[in-house]
C-alpha cells in the first residue's frame, strides 16, 4: 500500500521530470527562435483543482525587465538551500541550459546580452491572457494574490492604489493578501476592502489595542472547487509594523502567530477542508519554518522574498510555491484532491515573455485607462543609462548605488542610506530614464529624504541591527529584505557572526579613514519609519541628480566584502 | 530635519540597549527566580509562553502565560534593569491557570515564565524576543 507520503514523492518526482523536459526543449526552442505562448502555458491538467498564483506584482501593469539576485544568501539551515542558490548553481540544480529563456528569467548572469534575445518581461495584460487560458482548461480554477499589490509605481501612488485595484478586479482574484498595501494607510487599506469583489484574508491581522483578530478582515475563506471544499487561509507580512511605518496603520498588529495558524488550520479542517491552502507574505524561509511547524497545511503559496522557484519544495507533507514578483511568473498548481487529502501535485512556473504572450486587449485597454491622466508626466525622459541599473541582491544594487549618490550629492552628505527593499524593476544598457522609471525604484507614500547627523557608533548599530534581520540563522527573526545600501561607506560582513559582531572594516570610501565611532557625520537618507520625517521627496531628489549628471555609468561595487557565505 | 541619537533610538534603535545590559538585570533575574523556586530544580513541559518573535513596540509588548494546574506563575524580562514583570496566583476556584499581559522591554532578550504546580514543583518556559530598528522588507 503506497502512503500519502509515497504519493507525494512520486507525483514530485513526476513533476520533476515534466520540468526538466520543459527547460531543456526551451532552450533548444529558443535558439530556434521558436519560443512560442503554446509552449509557454502547455500543460497537462492534472486532478480536479487548479491554483493559479500571483504575488509582489508591485503594480508593474507594463512590462518591465527584472534582473534576479546575484547575490542571496542563506544562513543557518538554509544555507546553500534554495532559493539561496543563485547563478550558474541554480541553472545546475533545476537543468536548466545555459543561455536558454530560464537562463534569462530566473538567474541575472548575461542579463543585459540575454535581454536583447528574450525582451521585456510581464504586464498585467499577458498575465490576464495566462489566467485565462487556465481558466479555459479548468473554469473553476482559483486565482490568489499574494499582496504587494497595491505598491510600486507613479500612477499607484497617484491613485492610492486605485489604479491596481482596477485592473485586478478584471482579473477576478477569488483571495488576496497584504503587505505594502497598509502604507496606503488604514483608512485608505479598509475604504478598498469593503467594496473589493474578493476575499481580504490575513489570519495574522491583529487589532492593536485587544490582541484579538481584527474585524476587518477574514482569517481565511471556504471554496468548493472540483467538488472539492477548500480553505483558503491568509498570513500578511507578520513585521508590518518593524519594517514599515506602524504610524500608518495604528490599529493593527501583525506578527507570524505560529499557534493562530495551528488554531485557524483545526478550525477549518473540523470544519470538513479537504484541502487547506495558505496564502503567504511570510517570505520563503518563513514559510518553510512554518510549515514544518504547522500541521495540515496541503500547499503554501509563499510570497514576499521574490523568489521564483521552478519546483515546488516539499516540507514534510506541505508543498511550498515561490512565484517571482513584479508580473514576472504566475505559477501554475494542480491537484488531486480525494477522500480529504491531496495526493499529488503537477506545477509550473510560468514565465511571462511579454513579447511571446499575446495581450489581451481588454485589460491592455483598461491599463492604458488607468495610466492615460499621468502618461505626460510619467514619461518625461530624465537622462539615459549606459549599463544595466537594478536593485535585487543582498547588497547594493546599481539602482542603489544612483539613489546613494543622489542623496550624497543633492543633499550634500558624508554618508548615505537607503533600504534594501526587493521591489523596482530593471533598465537596461541605452535605455532611457523616465520619471516613471525613478518611481517604480522609489515609489511609497514615507519617501522624506532627511539629512541629519549621526556618530559612527550609531551607524554601524544601524548597520548590525539590519544585518540581523537577514542573517539571524532563526528565519522567525528575519524580516524579509536585504541590506541597508550604503553610500559613501565601504564595509566587512561576516555572516556567520551574531549581531553586534558581523560589521567591520567600515570605510570612508573618499578618504580611505576608518568611521569614528565617536566622530558625527551627515546622514542622508530616506524611507524612515519615523512619523514627521522632513525632507524632499526622493524621487525629486534623484531626478535632480539624473538632470545633472544626463547619462549613468553604472559599475560594479565592490565596497562590501562578505565572508561566511 | 535634525535627528538626535535620542529620536533615532526612540524608533526601536533600542536594541542598542542589549549590548550595554548591565550584567547586574542577569543577576536580578537568576536573583528573582531563586526566591521564587527558593533553589529547587526546574523542569521544562507543561507550561507555554507566547511572546512575538519581534516586538512591534518595545515599549509594551503582549505576553500570555498558560500553565494548567499551575498555582502561581512568574514571568520575568531577564534583561530589563527590573526583571519582574508580573507573578499571577491562581487559586482553586480558577477556571484556567492562564493570564496575559504587556512588559516593557529594554532590548533584545530572553523572556521567562516560571510556573509553580500544586505539588510544589517548578516548570519553566523561555522565549527570545527582539527588539529592533526594523529593517525595510521586499
Amino acid at each position: 500500500m503506497i502512503n500519502r507520503r509515497d504519493f507525494l514523492q512520486v507525483s514530485m518526482a513526476a513533476s520533476a521530470v515534466v520540468g526538466a523536459s520543459g527547460f531543456g526543449n526551451w532552450s533548444r526552442l529558443a535558439a530556434q527562435q521558436l519560443l512560442t505562448q503554446d509552449q509557454l502555458l502547455d500543460f497537462d491538467t492534472f486532478g480536479n483543482v487548479s491554483l493559479i498564483h500571483v504575488t509582489d506584482i508591485h503594480a508593474q501593469l507594463k512590462p518591465i525587465n527584472f534582473r534576479e539576485p546575484s547575490i542571496n544568501i542563506g544562513v543557518g539551515d538554509n544555507k546553500g538551500q534554495v532559493p539561496h542558490i543563485t547563478g550558474a548553481d541554480f541553472r545546475k540544480l533545476y537543468g536548466i541550459d545555459d543561455g536558454s529563456a530560464f537562463h534569462y528569467a530566473l538567474t541575472s548572469d548575461d542579463f543585459a546580452a540575454l535581454g536583447q534575445t528574450y525582451g521585456k518581461v510581464g504586464g498585467l495584460d499577458r498575465v490576464s491572457t495566462v489566467i485565462n487560458s487556465i481558466r479555459a482548461a479548468r473554469p473553476d480554477a482559483l486565482l490568489l494574490d499574494g499582496g504587494d499589490t497595491w505598491h510600486g509605481s507613479y500612477t499607484c501612488y497617484h491613485t492610492e492604489g486605485q489604479d491596481m485595484v482596477n485592473v485586478m478586479n478584471a482579473l477576478k482574484p477569488d483571495a488576496m493578501t497584504f503587505h505594502w498595501e497598509f502604507t496606503l494607510g488604514s483608512d485608505r487599506v479598509r475604504d478598498i476592502v469593503q467594496e473589493l469583489p474578493f476575499a481580504a484574508l490575513g489570519a495574522n491581522i491583529y487589532d492593536a489595542e485587544w490582541d484579538e483578530p481584527a474585524e476587518d478582515f477574514e482569517p481565511y475563506k471556504f471554496f468548493v472547487r472540483g467538488g472539492v471544499k477548500i480553505a483558503v487561509i491568509g498570513q500578511a507580512f507578520p513585521y508590518m509594523p518593524i519594517a514599515n511605518p506602524g504610524w500608518m496603520f495604528p490599529e493593527y498588529s501583525f506578527g507570524i502567530r505560529t499557534e493562530r495558524m495551528q488554531e485557524v488550520v483545526d478550525e477549518v479542517r473540523g470544519q470538513g477542508a479537504e484541502l487547506v491552502v495558505l496564502l503567504s507574505h511570510n517570505g520563503f524561509d518563513v514559510d518553510k519554518k512554518m510549515a514544518g511547524l504547522v500541521k495540515g497545511i496541503d500547499v503554501v503559496l509563499s510570497g514576499h522574498t521574490h523568489d521564483a522557484l521552478p519546483e515546488p519544495v516539499l516540507v514534510g507533507e506541505t508543498i511550498i510555491v515561490a512565484s517571482g514578483s513584479n508580473g514576472k511568473f504566475v505559477s501554475r498548481v494542480d491537484l488531486d484532491v480525494r477522500d480529504g487529502r491531496m495526493m499529488g501535485f503537477r506545477h509550473k512556473l510560468i514565465p511571462i515573455f511579454s513579447d511571446v504572450i499575446e495581450p489581451d486587449k481588454a485589460v491592455s485597454d483598461l491599463i492604458d485607462a488607468q495610466r492615460a491622466p499621468y502618461e505626460t508626466a510619467m514619461s518625461e525622459v530624465i537622462g539615459e543609462t549606459d549599463g544595466v541599473l537594478y536593485r535585487r541582491g543582498n547588497f547594493n544594487g546599481t539602482w542603489d548605488d544612483l539613489i546613494c549618490d543622489a542623496l550624497l550629492s543633492e543633499r550634500e552628505a558624508d554618508i548615505a542610506l537607503s533600504p534594501g527593499v526587493r521591489w523596482g524593476p530593471s533598465l537596461m544598457p541605452g535605455d532611457q530614464i523616465t520619471r516613471e522609471d525613478i518611481f517604480n525604484a522609489t515609489s511609497m507614500t514615507y519617501p522624506n529624504a532627511y539629512r541629519t547627523e549621526m556618530t559612527g557608533e550609531l551607524i554601524k548599530t544601524i548597520m548590525e541591527d539590519v544585518a540581523d534581520n537577514i542573517f539571524n540563522p532563526d528565519p522567525y527573526y528575519q524580516q524579509g529584505g536585504d541590506m541597508v545600501r550604503l553610500g559613501g561607506l565601504g564595509y566587512r560582513i561576516d555572516v556567520t557572526k551574531p549581531q553586534g559582531a558581523r560589521i567591520s572594516d567600515i570605510t570612508m570610501l573618499k578618504t580611505g579613514e576608518q568611521l569614528d565611532p565617536s566622530k558625527s557625520y551627515v546622514v542622508a537618507g530616506w524611507a524612515s519609519v519615523n512619523e514627521g520625517t522632513e525632507g524632499p521627496e526622493i524621487w525629486n531628489v534623484v531626478e535632480d541628480h539624473i538632470r545633472k549628471i544626463g547619462t549613468v555609468h553604472p559599475t560594479e561595487n565592490t565596497s562590501v566584502k562578505v565572508v561566511g557565505a | 530635519m535634525n535627528l538626535t541619537r535620542r529620536d533615532a533610538l526612540a524608533l526601536g534603535l533600542g536594541a542598542t540597549a542589549a549590548s550595554l545590559l548591565p550584567l547586574r538585570a542577569v543577576a536580578a533575574a537568576d536573583d528573582a527566580i531563586a526566591a521564587f523556586t527558593g533553589g529547587a530544580e526546574i523542569g521544562s513541559g507543561g507550561i507555554t509562553l507566547t511572546a512575538p518573535e519581534i516586538a512591534e513596540n518595545g515599549n509594551t509588548v503582549p505576553v500570555s502565560v498558560d500553565a494548567p494546574g499551575a498555582v502561581s506563575i512568574m514571568v520575568l524580562a531577564t534583561a530589563n534593569p527590573t526583571p519582574g514583570v508580573a507573578t499571577f496566583n491562581f487559586g482553586p476556584l480558577a477556571g484556567s491557570q492562564s493570564a496575559s499581559t504587556r512588559m516593557r522591554l529594554a532590548g533584545t532578550q530572553d523572556v521567562v515564565a516560571i510556573a509553580k504546580m500544586a505539588d510544589g514543583s517548578f516548570v519553566k518556559a523561555s522565549s527570545t524576543v527582539k527588539v529592533t530598528i526594523g529593517g525595510c522588507g521586499g
